[in-house]
């Protein structure tokens, strides 16, 4: 009761910070009414401290499993165990919302830290923007989705954390990917007053450029911890579903990759000034918007969280009023770029990251179309129809085979203009080195695809030019590793698409399955009793093709507190492929639906990313 | 001027935008299935429940009479809840109940007519859901009214209810 | 001369790719990957293990078995449960700006780079 008092009204006070904030700096740019003299990094801290004291409270609210608080009653249950409790925090709609308004306010926080050096109109242009932002989210909150309800009479027992979300990965996701997003604000705000103020310049990009860099790699780090918990824990062995949830985290990353390209040439040519701000201003726009998708229940989706529609029309007016007021802003301030010497040579880098952006926003174009297109057909024709990956491969794929070729050589561009000619025999030469290995690669495996074949070829001709690039030492590293790990990662879907089998038969206990050379076992089924659920777990022993034998322990777990079953997969992991065996009850007792599934160069697929990850921290360091 | 038009364009397209997810959020997110076409039933044939003999639906879905076809199962709780209405259906002249029984063991699908009653004509055993699918089911319980000419014309999807019973009843007469 | 061989070449590598027989597991893993399981929150046939999914799964098989093509069972299915049941949109007047827009936005993304190229 105390803590629920506490967390509210210290949001209550957050709020009414964000507000004076906005207020003293419209005063402090335009009007000069009044003369305070006040620290601006300390008011910023307070309203940090208010949202994360507010917070505090929910988790030790979780933690003490106070069943009168409502959100606590509906996600936890006192036998969950300590670390879900305290993940349990965020792991519901108004936690996350919580989690997200604490990032926010730390990162204008930060935000004004590190930005010592930039004009003061400038900085508290931003913090206005920001504050927006941040008054928009306290008052969602606070209105639509208060996180220190009160529940009377106090129910003895709580209803349990969602049993797929008890998982470590899932559990640190939502806040990694919240430092993406919420990156994304600050560089929205950033824009916008450097739009207003005309600061445009070299330093501003080199100042936001940081940010940019920051909420990329931290995106991608959530959108691949999310990837991997639904390899392992939705139990079908797939890694991208296509799913409206996985989209709406996919496209911020298009437009933000665009973006951090874009900002290179900013930073070297002062060009594409308003190409940059658009793409700032949908970064954030996109990710509120997947915010938008995600909790009104807009959606069909695997995860979709309470649907409320009064909910979904405070995102919907917020975000349209933050997307007409950017709108309007860049109608006033925008000023065409005085073309003198700023043209852009056909064959230079400049075309190069432009040519890139192009791509992006094609791929971005067709995620976005594909995921809120049947929202359209519904509303305007009542016609219901489902979009799934094979629409996404089918526009996707056969695009990225010039996206790999322009992505190998873009970087090689020199600034300004460039001539063809040096080096062609040499790439013509590994392009047909490429070309042979695709080739023998699809012949041997019986397949014949034209597309797969270029593919291929395509991104082992990124993969070995990346890789030679290595060895010189005049470009920069951090994007050397990116763009070698992107080809990896195509490299590694490829391979797992064509070289992986599967299998998929109700198996009773002593039942032997031959599959692909190999003996599936199913040898014995035990249950165990742990804290908060019953577990059966079932053993198998499989000889594969080589004669090498090896048990796999796949797990069924019948949770009490909410009653769900969930499987687990077990996997055996080598550089090679992941062996993944997964069980699943089925309606005739003594058997269990078993799904085996050898899934080639998987472990190369989160390398990869991680790889790319990699490339955007050593961007970082650079000067 | 041009700049104006862009602008103005891309004002208009966002406002279309923020309007079709206005109205997005009050679509129900139900899927009801519509009935496009004309859908007749497509002959069936399988194990009768109770006799164990093979039987074919061609001569239980007559051109003289309605034939309400009723997908069901002992496992399946609602079914529980809609069966008087079924046995009341039943009462009614001028119409064939034929019963499909949804992925059951043999012995609880005896149990459970034992026990309500036996509403059916004639029971059809659809071991692994493929007959049920075939009439365009989801699941259990489903009801489909078939008119004389072999034409599906009103199904239910979930238990039946009092409404639906006198929903029937009106059809039929 | 040249030109029209390597023509020839990709027309017949399309021609073969249609030609590949797949096993009767892998169809039905790739049909059952492109169906709705429509009772369920987002998942496809092949994902879910729903009565229901499992159900589609068999029929898949046996119409295989009767030897009905890819198509002829995606238009079984569409006929049973609607659109909404196909994960592969069809092209048709309810699609046509959802196949078309994408490579519309490209064509005009590429367009608006080439002016900015080659303006003068």
């Amino acid at each position: 009761m105390l803590l629920s008092n506490l967390g509210y009204y210290s949001l209550v006070l957050g709020l009414i910070l964000s507000i004076f904030l906005i207020f003293y700096s419209i005063n402090e740019i335009k009007y000069k009414l009044f003369n305070l003299k006040i620290s601006l990094l300390s008011i910023l801290f307070l309203q940090f401290f208010t949202v994360l004291l507010s917070f505090f409270c929910l988790i030790f609210l979780f933690v003490y499993s106070d069943f009168s608080n409502q959100i606590v009653y509906n996600n936890s249950h006192s036998s969950d165990p300590l670390f879900y409790k305290i993940t349990g925090t965020w792991g519901n709609h108004e936690g996350s919302l919580l989690l997200w308004l604490l990032v926010l306010t730390l990162f204008i926080f930060l935000f004004n830290l590190t930005s010592k050096g930039q004009p003061k109109r400038y900085k508290l242009l931003t913090i206005i923007f920001q504050q927006i932002i941040i008054s928009g989210f306290f008052l969602f909150l606070l209105i639509t989705s208060n996180p220190f309800n009160y529940l009377s009479p106090i129910p003895i027992e709580g209803l349990g954390l969602n049993p797929i979300l008890q998982d470590p990965a899932l559990a640190i996701h939502p806040p990694i990917l919240y430092l993406g997003y919420v990156g994304s604000s600050i560089i929205f705000s950033s824009s916008l007053a450097a739009l207003i103020e005309k600061n445009i310049n070299r330093d501003w990009t080199v100042h936001i450029k940081k940010w940019i860099l920051y909420s990329w790699i931290f995106l991608t780090a959530g959108i691949m911890l999310g990837s991997i918990w639904a390899y392992y824990e939705l139990g079908w062995g797939g890694f991208w579903f296509w799913d409206p949830v996985e989209n709406v985290s996919l496209m911020p990353w298009f437009c933000l990759t665009a973006l951090f390209h874009t900002i290179i040439v900013l930073e070297k040519r002062l060009i594409l000034k308003s190409w940059a701000l658009v793409l700032a201003i949908a970064t954030f726009t996109l990710s509120m918007n997947g915010t938008f998708l995600v909790r009104s229940g807009i959606l069909n989706s695997v995860h979709t969280f309470a649907n409320d529609p009064e909910r979904g029309i405070f995102i919907l007016i917020f975000l349209f009023i933050l997307i007409f007021l950017s709108i309007i802003i860049f109608f006033v301030f925008q000023e065409d770029e005085n073309s003198i010497n700023k043209n852009i040579f056909w064959l230079s880098k400049e075309t190069s990251i432009l040519v890139n952006n192009w791509f992006m926003m094609y791929f971005l174009a067709v995620v976005l179309i594909g995921t809120i297109y049947p929202i359209f057909l519904e509303v305007i024709n009542d016609h219901k129809i489902s979009i799934g990956p094979p629409f996404f491969h089918k526009l996707i794929i056969p695009f990225l085979i010039p996206f790999l070729i322009f992505m190998a050589f873009g970087p090689k561009l020199k600034w300004i203009n460039d001539d063809l000619k040096k080096n062609k025999i040499k790439n013509i030469f590994i392009l047909l080195i490429c070309l042979l290995i695709s080739f023998l690669i699809i012949y041997i495996k019986g397949k014949s695809y034209l597309i797969l074949t270029i593919l291929f070829t395509a991104s082992f001709y990124l993969f070995f030019v990346t890789l030679i690039d290595f060895l010189n030492k005049k470009y920069n590293l951090g994007q050397k590793i990116a763009h070698f790990a992107f080809s990896i990662f195509v490299l590694s879907i490829l391979f797992n698409s064509i070289y992986s089998t599967e299998f998929s038969a109700n198996m009773k206990i002593g039942d032997e399955i031959k599959f692909n050379n190999g003996i599936i076992k199913f040898e014995k089924i035990e249950t165990f009793k742990e804290k908060n659920f019953n577990s059966l777990v079932g053993s198998f022993s499989i000889t594969d093709k080589n004669n090498n034998i090896f048990s796999l322990e796949p797990e069924i777990r019948i949770y009490d507190q909410p009653k769900i079953v969930t499987s687990e997969a077990d996997i055996k992991t080598t550089f090679f492929s992941d062996k993944f065996l997964v069980i699943n009850l089925i309606k005739d007792d003594d058997y269990f639906n078993v799904r085996y599934q050898i899934k080639a160069f998987m472990i190369w697929i989160w390398i990869s990313v991680s790889l790319l990850i990699v490339g955007g921290i050593l961007s970082l360091r650079k000067k | 001027m041009k700049k104006n038009i862009i602008y103005l364009l891309v004002f208009f397209i966002f406002a279309f935008i923020f309007f079709i997810f206005l109205n997005g959020l009050n679509e129900s997110k139900k899927y009801i299935p519509k009935q496009v076409k004309k859908r007749f039933v497509v002959e069936f044939s399988s194990k009768d429940l109770l006799s164990n003999k093979k039987i074919f639906s061609k001569d239980y879905i007559s051109n003289d009479k309605f034939t309400v076809i009723n997908i069901w199962s002992s496992w399946c709780v609602p079914c529980r809840s809609e069966h008087k209405y079924l046995m009341s259906i039943n009462q009614l002249y001028n119409v064939n109940l034929i019963g499909i029984n949804y992925k059951d063991k043999e012995d609880n699908a005896k149990k459970f007519l034992k026990e309500f009653g036996n509403p059916f004509n004639i029971i059809f055993i659809d071991k692994n859901g493929i007959l049920s699918i075939e009439l365009g089911a989801y699941g259990v319980p489903e009801t489909l009214i078939v008119n004389q000419k072999n034409e599906v014309i009103k199904k239910f999807i979930g238990p039946l209810n009092k409404r639906n019973l006198n929903e029937i009843k009106k059809i039929i007469n | 001369m040249k030109i029209r061989i390597i023509f020839l070449i990709l027309i017949s590598f399309f021609i073969f790719e249609n030609l590949i027989a797949k096993t009767e597991n892998e169809l039905v893993n790739k049909i059952s990957k492109n169906l709705r399981c429509i009772i369920c929150q987002g998942q496809s046939v092949y994902d879910s293990n729903s009565e229901f999914a499992l159900s589609i799964k068999l029929i898949i098989k046996k119409k295989i078995n009767e030897g009905k093509s890819e198509k002829e069972i995606y238009s079984f299915f569409k006929d049973q449960y609607g659109e909404w049941i196909l994960y592969d949109p069809e092209l048709n007047e309810m699609t046509f700006v959802l196949w078309g827009l994408p490579i519309i936005l490209f064509v005009f993304g590429g367009f608006l780079i080439f002016r900015k190229i080659f303006r003068n």
